[in-house]
């Protein structure tokens, strides 16, 4: 297929879970029936009226959607160029879009009859949104947490605690997100018969890339009305953080076939992508296979993956979901990095402009569009993905800087 | 190949099963490696399987986690690995060798370099955990042209439509995982564990292995009696780590350990014999 005949015909994935040569299924024999049972169980829901009916309720109702669009006038006066919108998914319940996907997961599990969820989660706001949806449907939740993310987002680690869930400590490997989701999926091959495993981005094996997209591309389709309500057209360009890559595909998958609309993924660069302390495999790695997908990934030439750094722990990922490989490949989205420096500027900047407080995850996105826009005429527009609140990182700001709080 | 084939049909005149047992290469060291895997044969291993070591590998349990990082700490990659199989293959031209790793430091080399190398090296066969048949038909057939047997895992989940497909798929033997769970988990039950054998014997064309869980000569007893392979893992490899400073403590451990564990496989179906 031709990269315009694949943008044109953009339906991905094929029926295994395959976005041109990547994602697929690539996990141990053990969960290959799981894997099976919940993509028909998911090919059935995601068709049956009640159940997109109970979804949007759950989303209207319990997290607060629809998410405002809003302007953000000092931030687009101080670039000098493009409108700056933003959209709000940290005003969700639990402050992040990833509220979006566990309410569809949470139900489906309710619907499987699974008494048990599990998640990784490496800021934390995953693991808070599955503790969330677990405690309002009264289901056990256990959530995988690499020590080295529980030391940086304690906050949450109280949260997730105080919602009842178990929160597990993960001493294996680097001690992140990758080794949080290894030990998931080691409890998921243990428990398979009563635990869904609610996987917090579109990563991992198939159908999990599909059915978060499906569960987070509320967000773009909002964002397509909101604009058309407030400047009577689409926007120019959507920016957004990637990590796995779920608030991004959320908000670019349904301005995919709008080929005038432009696709800006920001990666975490951390140091530098020259330092190799970094987290952008789509901008500076290797196509490989990990967590049960193929995708761009933070290898070595041994095959092994490296370890990633990142100012933000839910960037911190050494893989990125499979269709944003795909679409990084036929050029339909394009991806950057953006450092940590740059990141907590930005962090400053959107404080201080427009009174909200980032999630450092996002704060690589608006370092990105401040960028971007200044590139950009005053009559062109771009929308920033503000994919969290920063209230969970405000200890690790002033740790950098030096404060005590 | 031939050697895994060569190795059944021997034990099966005999009414014997193979006792296959896995240690992680370069664990504690490269310089243990070769020495120890010629000391489980003489112990009486059939089958040595060797973990190539991998920075995420989300099917074992901790003792094996733990021996892929030793390893890994020391910078061991798929060509150290295949550097000890030839080493092995200088003293040992009969017992097969099957390597067991996750598909990420294979797709890095690439499928033909990585099944050439293989071949070369004298290893005679590869279980790729992660790589089911569904999507694994261009790494097969590349297999398959270098005589390397494909050794699948079938587990307590698979249902029968995939017993029937991975049966078809494999050579060698089949590996049956006799948990849900990861290596060197709970004990395991012998008598449910017979009874699924049962129904995979009768798909398969190839001998069925069965591993997770086995940690005394008294478990491997009770598997022996129906399996065609006993397969240790953890619990060997617990023995390595226990003993990873001390060479040649670590090799009388580890070859008491196997031969208690041959002995009781060895002699599990002696009984069985005389009563019949």
């Amino acid at each position: 297929m031709s990269a315009v005949e694949a943008k044109s015909k953009y339906e991905q994935p094929d029926a295994k879970g395959h976005f041109g040569p990547y994602g697929g299924i690539f996990v141990a024999e053990t969960l290959m029936h799981a894997l099976d049972e919940l993509n028909q169980t998911y090919q059935r829901f995601v068709k049956d009226p009640d159940f997109l009916a109970s979804f949007d309720r759950d989303l209207k109702h319990y997290v607060g959607r629809p998410s405002p669009l809003y302007l953000a006038e000092r931030l687009t006066e101080h670039c000098g160029g493009a409108k700056i919108f933003l959209k709000r998914e940290d005003l969700n319940h639990t402050g992040a879009h990833k509220i979006n996907n566990t309410v569809g997961q949470a139900l489906l599990a309710q619907h499987l009859g699974k008494p048990r969820i599990i998640a990784e989660t490496g800021a934390g706001q995953h693991g808070v949104a599955s503790a969330t949806v677990a405690a309002r449907l009264g289901l056990e939740c256990v959530v995988y947490m690499g020590t080295e993310d529980i030391k940086r987002q304690a906050i949450n680690v109280y949260r997730m605690k105080l919602l009842g869930a178990e929160v597990v400590p993960v001493e294996s490997g680097s001690r992140t997100l990758k080794d949080a989701l290894n030990e998931a999926l080691r409890d998921w091959v243990t428990n398979v018969d009563n635990t869904f495993y609610i996987i917090g981005t579109v990563a991992g094996p198939h159908p999990y890339p599909v059915m978060v997209r499906d569960f987070q591309s509320v967000i773009g389709r909002e964002t397509k009305t909101q604009m058309i309500e407030q400047t009577g057209k689409l926007p120019d360009a959507i920016v957004a953080c990637v990590g796995g890559g779920s608030n991004a595909i959320g908000i670019f998958y349904p301005f995919i076939s709008d080929e005038q609309v432009q696709l800006h993924g920001v990666e975490a660069a951390g140091e530098g992508l020259d330092s190799g302390k970094h987290a952008a495999p789509l901008c500076a790695g290797k196509v490989g296979v990990l967590h049960g997908q193929r995708t761009y990934l933070m290898e070595d030439d041994n095959g092994q993956i490296i370890e990633t750094h990142s100012v933000s722990a839910g960037l911190d990922y050494p893989g990125v979901g499979p269709e944003h490989a795909w679409l990084k490949d036929i050029g339909r989205a394009k991806y950057f990095a953006i450092t940590d420096q740059e990141a907590l500027d930005a962090f400053h900047l959107l404080t201080r402009l427009e009174g909200i407080i980032p999630a450092l995850e996002s704060s690589h996105a608006v370092a990105y569009a401040a960028r971007l826009a200044r590139e950009m005429r005053a009559d062109q527009s771009i929308v920033v993905n503000l994919s969290g609140r920063g209230d969970k990182d405000i200890h690790t700001v002033a740790e950098i800087e030096g404060i005590k709080i | 190949m031939a050697r895994i084939d060569t190795t059944f049909a021997e034990l099966k005149s005999k009414n014997q099963p193979a006792l296959i047992t896995f240690i992680t290469a370069g664990d504690p060291n490269l310089e243990t490696t070769v020495p120890l895997m010629h000391a489980l044969v003489s112990a009486g291993a059939d089958i040595v399987e060797l973990g190539v070591p991998f920075s995420d590998p989300m099917a074992d349990g901790p003792v094996i986690q733990q021996a892929s990082e030793r390893a890994l700490s020391q910078g061991v990659g798929t060509n150290d690995v295949l550097n000890l199989v030839r080493e092995f293959r200088k003293d040992n031209d009969t017992t097969p060798i099957v390597l067991m790793g996750y598909l990420n430091p294979i797709e890095i080399m690439g499928y033909e370099s990585f099944s050439a190398a293989l071949a070369e090296a004298g290893a005679d066969g590869i279980i790729v955990v992660d790589m089911p048949p569904e999507e694994g038909a261009e790494l097969s057939d590349i297999l398959r042209q270098h005589n390397i047997s494909q050794v699948f895992l079938l587990a307590p989940t698979s249902t029968a439509d995939r017993i029937q497909l991975i049966c078809k798929q494999a050579s060698g033997f089949i590996y049956y995982v006799s948990l849900r769970g990861v290596t060197g988990a709970s004990h395991v039950d012998a008598a449910e564990v017979e009874s699924r054998l049962d129904v995979i014997k009768s798909a398969s064309k190839v001998p069925v292995g069965v591993g997770f869980g086995i940690d005394s000569p008294a478990a491997a007893a009770d598997i022996a009696r129906f399996a065609d392979a006993v397969i240790v893992g953890s619990a060997l490899v617990r023995i390595v780590a226990d003993n990873a400073t001390d060479l040649d403590q670590l090799i009388d451990k580890a070859t008491a350990f196997i031969e208690s564990l041959s002995n009781a496989v060895k002699h599990a179906r002696d009984v069985e014999s005389i009563a019949t």
